[in-house]
């Protein structure tokens, strides 16, 4: 497992350096107006495409651990004779975003038929609110039954006309036993003496936002400007003081394993994947966060494969497979929390241990506990910026 | 004519990209409902005034990079250059060896050997010259330690060749006039290579204050420096105009810096016409 995390978090830093070089290139995608070279159609055809082209985010499907296969991703190709073209290519969403909004912007197809962005940031709503998403084909989706309740009628989709979801996880603290006693609450990480210099803060401002918005005793799901200066007060204080040592992205993980961190504030699937007895995630006192990442066909994809290969998701079964992995033919599985009823019991025939993790799979008092951001103080510039300012400036 | 290609590539890929840079520096408008242009010279003020302490930070972290990488280098080059005899070709493929790896894994790196608990912290700590409980990463000092690293071998490989390039004669004519070889080496060897320690500098500096993947590795967001605003602009705020203006200042301030650096120095050293 330590090599996976390794091999992803080199992943995520690649992208660091990656957008380095696509600076021209968001430029130059800026310059020219460009025609229209796919105009959108209404009317769907009905046909399977040869391949399915699916962007997604590093270390987000099942995986055979020796031949690093998909095994979900061939048997879908046996089925429906459709060659999926999965490509890790997503690191975080607004770079993604930076890199296809130039093309989608002048009318052009991304050459993807499947994008996965998060709806705690911007650019899900932008996606759909721009037109640049197809509506989903949703005759070739009759598993929509299985999804979950609470996932049906999102803001930014509220009746799920463009978007599904493919997996989503919480937002706690996470902590290293062998260095600090249990980190349980937000204030405890942000004004613990003992822990200055060796915690993270996210740099995800829905993420971290809601932590200590509700450590605060405010509503994160519904932002003012008192509750936004509060909390953005008390995380600027901790980074003068110094207890903030870092904001991430999931390259925390690594670091609270190595011991550089005590805790941190932490997505549950990286500490799902890690699998290290010492380290320990727990949804703060106050309460945590809630996530989804979200199914999109940009502008110009194939909806019809797109949307056949949504359903084939959507079945128990294979979600279950790709959730909870099989440890008998060495399959690891996603390890976050699966959108699809149905998937627990799938999972639990493959691997209980998975199936009974409550990170994985949690009760409905651990889901009570986790909370929604705001959509609009996503989109509101002001907050954007001054969140900006404090964590790269 | 044979220039037409050069001049050619010039254009597409310089010119024409920094034109519309400048462009879109004067434009007003977000991500939302598009970009106009408006002569908007605000954002450059904007720049200045909001992110004053980040280009300070840039050109300092630079700079001490550059003086670092250049007392670091200068023994090494000299040594190969002078010493190195049959082994010269071996000695130098050594210090471009690591570079081999790219950039981010080398950053990487660092990340494990200045860890919390790593040898060298642990070290620094039993020689009281870090605090126990304290560390080394997310500090200046790793970061300006990274950047240094990164940037070595564009400072050893241009104080290389021109040292490679002083005639042995010289220096053994400064010893018959009674120089020492102290002396020798400041009045002779030293001005003879300063095209190599101009050349050097230059390319160490400019590249290191736009440089942002070690203050976002192995800084803490106090040791940010301008090129991580500009990132974040770019890519996480979409504020494009503020973004180019950005760039556009951090460009001017190093032109001017390094018209002045070539005044100073004077620029046949800068052409390496010295030599």
């Amino acid at each position: 497992m330590t090599d996976q995390l390794t091999r992803q978090q080199l992943l995520k830093r690649a992208a660091i350096g990656g957008a380095a070089i696509t600076f021209p290139g968001i430029l130059a995608a800026c310059g020219s107006s460009g025609t229209k070279a796919s105009g959108g159609t209404t009317s769907v055809e009905q046909k399977l495409a040869s391949t399915l082209h699916f962007s997604n985010w590093t270390l987000y499907i099942d995986t055979n651990n020796k031949t690093h296969a998909h095994p979900s991703l061939d048997t879908f190709q046996k089925e429906k004779g459709v060659h999926v073209d999965y490509v890790e290519d997503i690191n975080d969403n607004a770079s993604f975003f930076g890199k296809i909004q130039g093309p989608l912007s002048r009318g052009q197809s991304v050459n993807r038929d499947i994008v996965v962005l998060t709806d705690n940031d911007r650019y899900l709503a932008l996606m759909i609110k721009k037109g640049w998403a197809e509506k989903l084909d949703k005759s070739a989706i009759p598993n929509i039954k299985n999804l979950v309740e609470v996932q049906r009628h999102p803001t930014f989709d509220p009746n799920r006309e463009y978007s599904l979801p493919w997996q989503s996880g919480m937002t706690g603290i996470a902590y290293n036993d062998k260095l600090t006693d249990p980190v349980l609450s937000v204030t405890d990480l942000l004004e613990n003496p003992k822990l200055k210099g060796k915690i993270t803060s996210l740099n995800s401002m829905g993420d971290a936002l809601t932590l200590v918005m509700l450590a605060n005793g405010d509503d994160p799901s519904h932002v003012t400007d008192k509750s936004f200066n509060a909390a953005f007060t008390r995380i600027k204080k901790a980074v003068d003081d110094k207890q903030i040592r870092q904001f991430t992205g999931n390259d925390y993980a690594p670091s609270l394993a190595k011991g550089d961190l005590a805790a941190a504030m932490s997505w549950s699937g990286d500490i799902a994947q890690i699998g290290n007895s010492h380290i320990h995630w727990n949804v703060p006192k106050e309460g945590g966060a809630l996530w989804t990442d979200n199914m999109l066909i940009p502008k110009g994809g194939n909806v019809y494969t797109a949307s056949v290969y949504m359903n084939y998701v959507y079945e128990p079964s294979v979600m279950g497979l790709m959730e909870a992995g099989d440890p008998k033919r060495n399959i690891t599985g996603i390890y976050y929390i699966p959108p699809v009823i149905g998937a627990k019991q799938a999972a639990l025939k493959l691997n209980p241990s998975v199936a009974n993790n409550e990170l994985i799979f949690p009760s409905a008092e651990t889901l009570s506990k986790v909370h929604l951001f705001d959509s609009k103080a996503l989109n509101n510039q002001k907050y954007l910026t001054q969140w900006q300012n404090l964590i790269s400036g | 004519m044979l220039l037409a290609p050069g001049l050619g590539f010039l254009a597409v890929f310089f010119v024409v990209p920094l034109g519309f840079l400048g462009y879109q520096s004067l434009q007003s408008g977000n991500i939302d409902f598009g970009y106009a242009f408006t002569w908007a010279f605000g954002n450059y003020k904007t720049a200045v005034t909001d992110y004053r302490s980040e280009f300070v930070r840039s050109i300092e972290y630079a700079g001490i990079a550059t003086v670092l990488a250049l007392l670091l280098s200068y023994p090494v080059a000299y040594w190969i250059a002078f010493r190195g005899g049959r082994w010269k070709n071996l000695l130098l493929l050594m210090i471009v060896a690591p570079f081999f790896v790219t950039y981010l894994i080398r950053t990487l790196a660092w990340e494990t050997i200045l860890s919390d608990n790593g040898l060298v912290v642990r070290t620094l700590q039993h020689l009281h010259l870090v605090s126990p409980g304290g560390h080394l990463l997310a500090t200046s000092t790793a970061v300006v330690a990274g950047i240094t690293y990164n940037f070595l071998p564009f400072m050893a490989l241009p104080l290389y060749v021109s040292l490679e390039q002083i005639d042995q004669r010289l220096i053994e004519a400064a010893q018959d006039l009674y120089a020492s070889n102290w002396k020798a080496f400041l009045r002779v060897t030293v001005p003879l290579s300063l095209p190599g320690v101009v050349a050097g500098t230059l390319l160490t500096f400019i590249p290191a204050a736009g440089d942002f993947i070690n203050a976002q590795l192995l800084g803490a967001p106090q040791n940010h420096m301008i090129g991580n605003v500009i990132q974040s602009k770019f890519l996480e705020l979409t504020d494009y105009p503020a973004a180019a203006a950005m760039s556009f200042i951090l460009m001017g301030a190093i032109l001017v810096g390094v018209i002045l650096y070539a005044r100073a120095v004077g620029t046949e050293q800068l052409s390496g016409s010295a030599v």
